[in-house]
């Protein structure tokens, strides 16, 4: 039944999207097929796996980077209060100053290089990660953390058995809001300043008005992020929560 | 282990310990209290609710360092904590519980452990399908699969029925008398620990101070009930006397 329903609503996105392109002219909204067949043609060439791969490797770069450095901050700020007291001004900076201040600065500062780009997708998220592990880290059990102290775990064996597992649902919504934030951050970062990927192809695609190509490497892209949802961050949640216990 | 020397034993001199109050100023809990555990005794420290028994616990296994006295903890220090809470990590199973407070717990001693404890059929289980009764077993084997030389308990029995406490006391009888272990449990109920210990002391109201030191002489295996219930008044009479 869900997947009954599931598969009428793509239906209808494809069908309002062919009325659409009967409306607008081929040029302006493209049919469904012609996109397919663009995605086929660069897929031939070779150049839509690379730009992808490129692409997607600086998501995972960013991505990873961010995450660590955010779970970091997060903890010690959740944790400690003088911590947070000095970094709470930082992090209210951060968050809003808009990602494309950062870019831009970030490639005047450093140049147009792979670090300059990766350092401003990174700044970009992890304002976020920080504040949302910070909430998991003021709900830790301070019951736990003294069981761990009296049987003196050590320090790595409390963060991996006793802090982590509690932090998880956050890692989680972080890692979730995280990823879509960060592509959709490291294409800009592309189209304003690096010679390959998706939004390098993008960018070119607009200067040419190719509304196909366009089409192309986004749907690409987002069916790339989709599979990663599924093949990887719901199994994960799914093993990171086993012992809750559910419904029989 | 060497009991000689009696360097296993707890010794702990507490001047005075306050709070601060949200609202200011400050509430003592404890006045002067002195304890002194030989190695291998079980002591019970009894008092009424609230006396600050689980603030003395605490700052004997060293979660609060905010006071003025001191503690001489047994030789090495290492402790076995059962909470008034199991404080189990849900997300691990019973057998990890144990062996992440534990790792040199060898295969055969654990195994023995979960046996006497009844844990043997539960040991993949998560704490979330355990009932309180089992999880406190669990604590329990915890606690003693470090091997402690000091073993210290906060109303391990709280909240079981009668006939549970009674059974989940035994077992804890049984693993103390298979390997001695300098003990100290908290309880707020005479009956429950006065079949276990070789000493008790009572403490007063807040703030807290010992109002008896009282050893028991005859063994735990020959006390009879008649010898419960003379420790019993002694205790009433001493409590009724402050």
């Amino acid at each position: 039944m869900n997947l009954v329903l599931r598969l009428a609503s793509i239906a209808l996105m494809l069908a309002v999207w062919l009325a659409g392109s009967h409306l607008a002219g081929p040029r302006l909204l493209p049919s469904p097929q012609a996109v397919g067949l663009a995605i086929v043609a660069e897929a031939r060439s070779g150049a839509l796996a690379f730009n992808l791969g490129v692409t997607l490797a600086r998501v995972a770069a960013a991505f990873s980077i961010a995450m660590v450095l955010g779970t970091a901050c997060g903890l010690a700020m959740g944790r400690r209060r003088l911590v947070d007291r000095i970094g709470d001004p930082w992090l209210v900076l951060l968050l809003n100053l808009p990602a494309l201040v950062i870019i831009v600065l970030a490639y005047i500062w450093a140049g147009l290089t792979e670090t300059a780009a990766l350092a401003a997708v990174v700044l970009n998220k992890l304002p976020l990660a920080t504040v949302t592990v910070r909430e998991g880290a003021r709900a830790l059990d301070r019951g736990l953390d003294e069981m761990a102290q009296v049987f003196r775990m050590g320090r790595w064996k409390r963060f991996r058995h006793v802090v982590l597992p509690q932090l998880t649902p956050y890692l989680a919504a972080a890692s979730r809001s995280g990823l879509s934030l960060v592509w959709k951050i490291v294409l800009i970062v592309e189209l304003l300043g690096r010679p390959n990927g998706v939004g390098f192809e993008i960018g070119t695609a607009f200067q040419l008005f190719d509304v196909t190509k366009i089409l192309a490497y986004a749907l690409a892209f987002v069916a790339v992020m989709l599979a990663i949802e599924a093949v990887v961050v719901q199994p994960f949640e799914r093993y990171v929560s086993r012992w809750r216990p559910r419904p029989a | 282990m060497s009991r000689a020397g009696d360097q296993d034993r707890l010794e702990v001199h507490i001047k005075r310990k306050s709070y601060r109050k949200a609202s200011g100023g400050e509430l003592q809990v404890l006045g002067d209290v002195a304890l002194r555990i030989g190695s291998g005794e079980i002591a019970a420290l009894i008092g009424p609710s609230g006396c600050g028994k689980t603030t003395l616990l605490r700052i004997i296994v060293g979660l609060d360092t905010d006071f003025d006295g001191t503690v001489h903890l047994p030789a090495h220090g290492r402790l076995g904590v059962v909470f008034q809470e199991p404080r189990l990590l849900p997300w691990r199973t019973v057998e990890d519980n144990v062996r992440l407070a534990a790792p040199q717990a060898g295969a055969a001693a654990l195994d023995a452990l979960f046996g006497t404890l009844g844990l043997a059929a539960h040991r993949r289980h998560y704490p979330g399908e355990l009932s309180l009764g089992q999880a406190r077993r669990v604590a329990l084997a915890r606690a003693f699969a470090v091997e402690p030389e000091l073993l210290v308990l906060d109303e391990p029995f709280v909240s079981l029925d009668a006939e549970l406490a009674i059974r989940l006391r035994g077992e804890l009888a049984e693993l103390v008398a298979r390997r001695p272990v300098t003990t100290l449990m908290v309880s707020h109920d005479v009956d429950e620990v006065i079949g276990l210990a070789d000493r008790v002391f009572l403490l007063s109201g807040s703030p807290a101070r010992v109002l008896a030191d009282m050893p028991i002489q005859n063994p735990r295996s020959a006390r009879s009930a008649a010898d419960v219930a003379a420790i019993r008044n002694a205790l009433s009479r001493k409590a009724a006397g402050s």
